[in-house]
């Protein structure tokens, strides 16, 4: 009977299955170094600090909403309403500023992230009071969130004059050498990682989407963990919004458009298995870093940039592959173990 | 149906399992007659779409008609293969790329020299390798169809993207461009709108007279109990992904000769509208479930509403609204239908436990703790 248990108290055998489970984030980390490696070896300008600073602030919004993702992700749904959900902040966030530019950056911020939760709760609410497949109620709302924000923006956009300096300075700015922007991220990464390590409701998320119906019996409140991790994908690709503003100063009807595509791509590289149940923010977070960076690597090694996208894909087709080979490894390694088979 | 799965003494036998069992036989037995609802909600619809055309003006004006046949007939076409792929519990987000892909090849093979003929060939058996490639994938190593076709979107745009780059290629021959223009002959039916009624009434009958049909259902309805029963699911499954690029190559064919031009974008995003129009005809996203026929009706719908919105000169993106509100509402509606059923059979099952407890003596220990599981 000790089913659900198995996340929270570790037995000793489990400790070379998990190994080879973080070896996915070195393996992320180790095609970061090849690509940066051969890079810089073709173009030495690709690792002057300019350069490095380009590839962080440029990762730095994928990365932001692929956090928010792998929440949703973990619980064995998914939210492609993102990147509407940034476009639709971004202009809100824009909107204050004409009408209020003396308005505190604080509450600009506010204001991206509170459109973001608010449409994250309905996501949320709708996923799981009706039970329907978040795949389908997210796609909708890209739409809807999408058509509302086409309605507001009226086909005018935000100009970067209206958006105050010291607003825009958290877009491409940057102290001690490392961009805002890439702080604001990692302390979020760091702090979203940690709690869903070692928190109860973290290791809830998990545990829904390693078995929902097993979660449930276990005493796992599913619904309103579901709900929760709509609401932080929402609040976060809101904030990502007001970011998106603050590092472009512009914006227009489809700001954003097509970022849930890359969101869900820098997700499913950075190790998080799209059925539920595993993977991490660090991974989500590299994936977008890898996908970024080899982008990159593709313009400093004079590659057409019409080869992004094909790269990209295959990359993502590797990866899923990869994943699915590793997951038998562990699988075989673990039904090795009599007693943990018999279960 | 369910007196028969859930013995009548719940009270002394069932205690956890009570609640599970009730789910399972009755989502089957009430799919039919749901699907019928679903269908003449369908017809509802469409008769609302004609009325709300029909207070804006021009909208009844004939070529209005192969307009609307024009705007809606590659994303119809690419939704037939979708269905099937639907309903057998899996999905195909890359078909719009596959349009794209088609259409940049088909141009780069046009620029090359190629005669028209031979190169529309070529880009129907890329199609069908681009399919094969996901159902590789999917069913041979068994990975899961929502992110393998979220990698062909992106590879197969990218491809596209490689091919031509930011040029276009234009001056396909007339007498193929044409079908952008004019309806065929003596109607006013679009030709990728007559491709499409060819098509739905082949699907149609394979789907619901023929024996892979029902293999299809079965396949969705529940994959183990398929293949123990003989049916060669990771096969069809194959076909169906390969059935899908063909299809979706030759969307792409229609594409191009619709617009005379050929480009890497052609058709970017339309994936959305197509898996929308799958899911508003009544194809259950977990597969087991639909019809051709409400994929039709859900079609004409969609086509309505967005030349009436058109004609009001509603913009694109405000469009979508309409699109995402129809999608959610046909996956809401069921949904709540079936939570709604399922509250009144618990309700039912608490009296008919209540009855019980009412009864006989020797059952009063165990209905308490019924009771006390339940709250």
């Amino acid at each position: 009977m000790s089913l659900t248990v198995a996340p929270i108290s570790r037995p000793a055998g489990v400790r070379r299955s998990e190994l080879l489970l973080r070896a996915r984030e070195l393996s992320i980390v180790l095609a970061l170094l090849i690509v940066f490696g051969f890079t810089t070896l073709k173009n030495h300008e690709f690792a002057n600090a300019a350069s490095i600073r380009q590839l962080l602030s440029g990762a730095s919004l994928v990365a932001l909403l692929a956090v928010g993702q792998t929440l949703v992700v973990v619980t064995r749904n998914v939210d492609l309403s993102v990147g509407s959900v940034l476009g639709l902040s971004a202009y809100l966030v824009g909107t204050l500023f004409r009408a209020h530019p003396n308005a505190p950056i604080a509450l600009a911020f506010l204001v991206g992230i509170g459109v973001g939760v608010l449409i994250g709760a309905i996501n949320g609410i709708i996923t799981t009071v009706t039970r329907v497949p978040s795949l389908v109620v997210t796609l909708a709302m890209l739409y809807i969130v999408r058509g509302v924000d086409a309605e507001i923006v009226n086909a005018k956009q935000i100009d970067p004059t209206l958006i105050p300096h010291s607003f825009q300075v958290v877009g491409y700015e940057h102290i001690f050498g490392i961009p805002w922007l890439a702080i604001i991220v990692a302390v979020i990464v760091i702090a979203v990682g940690f709690y869903m390590r070692s928190f109860r409701a973290g290791r809830d998320l998990y545990a829904i989407g390693s078995n929902p119906d097993a979660a449930t019996l276990a005493g796992v409140p599913s619904g309103r963990r579901v709900f929760t991790a709509f609401v932080v994908s929402g609040g976060l690709a809101g904030l990502g919004g007001a970011l998106f503003l603050a590092q472009f100063a512009t914006v227009n009807a489809t700001g954003g458009s097509g970022y849930e595509l890359n969101v869900v791509a820098a997700v499913v590289v950075g190790g998080v298995a799209i059925f539920g149940g595993s993977g991490t923010v660090f991974g989500a977070a590299l994936g977008a870093l890898l996908l970024n960076t080899i982008n990159q690597a593709l313009v400093a090694a004079k590659v057409s940039a019409f080869w992004n996208q094909a790269v990209a894909g295959a990359l993502l087709l590797a990866a899923i592959a990869f994943d699915r080979w590793l997951s038998l490894r562990v699988e075989r390694l673990e039904s090795g173990r009599g007693e943990r088979h018999v279960v | 149906m369910l007196s028969e799965t859930t013995p009548p003494q719940t009270a002394t036998s069932g205690v956890v399992q009570a609640p599970p069992t009730i789910r399972n036989p009755q989502t089957n037995e009430s799919s039919w007659r749901g699907l019928l609802r679903w269908e003449s909600a369908l017809l509802v619809a469409l008769a609302g779409a004609l009325i709300y055309g029909h207070r804006t003006t021009n909208f009844w004006n004939a070529t209005n008609f192969f307009y609307i046949g024009l705007n809606i007939g590659e994303i119809a076409i690419m939704a037939l293969p979708l269905t099937l792929i639907v309903i057998t519990g899996e999905i195909d987000l890359s078909v719009a790329s596959m349009l794209g892909l088609s259409s940049t090849l088909l141009g780069y093979l046009y620029l090359h020299g190629w005669p028209i003929g031979v190169a529309i060939v070529a880009v129907l058996i890329v199609g069908a390798i681009g399919g094969a490639l996901n159902g590789v994938l999917v069913t041979r190593l068994g990975l899961p169809s929502i992110a393998v076709t979220i990698g062909t979107l992106t590879l197969f745009r990218g491809l596209a993207e490689i091919t031509l780059g930011a040029k276009s290629v234009g001056k396909f021959p007339a007498t193929l461009t044409k079908i952008g223009v004019i309806p065929i002959p003596h109607t006013q039916i679009a030709y990728s709108v007559g491709f499409f009624v060819v098509l739905a009434i082949i699907y149609g009958v394979v789907l619901h007279a023929m024996p892979v049909g029902r293999s299809i259902f079965a396949i969705g309805l529940q994959p183990e109990a398929a293949h123990f029963s003989g049916i060669r699911v990771k096969r069809i499954k194959l076909m169906l992904y390969v059935l899908s690029g063909t299809v979706c190559s030759f969307a792409g064919v229609l594409w191009t000769m619709r617009f005379a031009t050929s480009r890497y974008d052609a058709g970017t995003g339309l994936e959305l509208n197509v898996v929308a129009i799958v899911l508003f005809g009544g194809i259950s996203i977990f597969g087991g479930r639909g019809s051709i026929i409400g994929v039709v009706l859900a079609t004409a719908v969609m086509a309505c509403i967005q030349q009436a919105l058109t004609l009001r000169n509603v913009d694109a993106q405000v469009r979508n609204i309409v699109t995402g509100v129809l999608l959610l509402i046909s996956v809401v509606l069921p949904n709540i239908a079936t939570g709604i059923h399922r509250l009144r059979e618990r309700r039912r099952l608490r009296n008919r436990d209540r009855l019980a407890q009412r009864a006989p003596d020797l059952h009063q220990p165990t209905t308490t703790t019924t009771e006390g599981q339940r709250a």
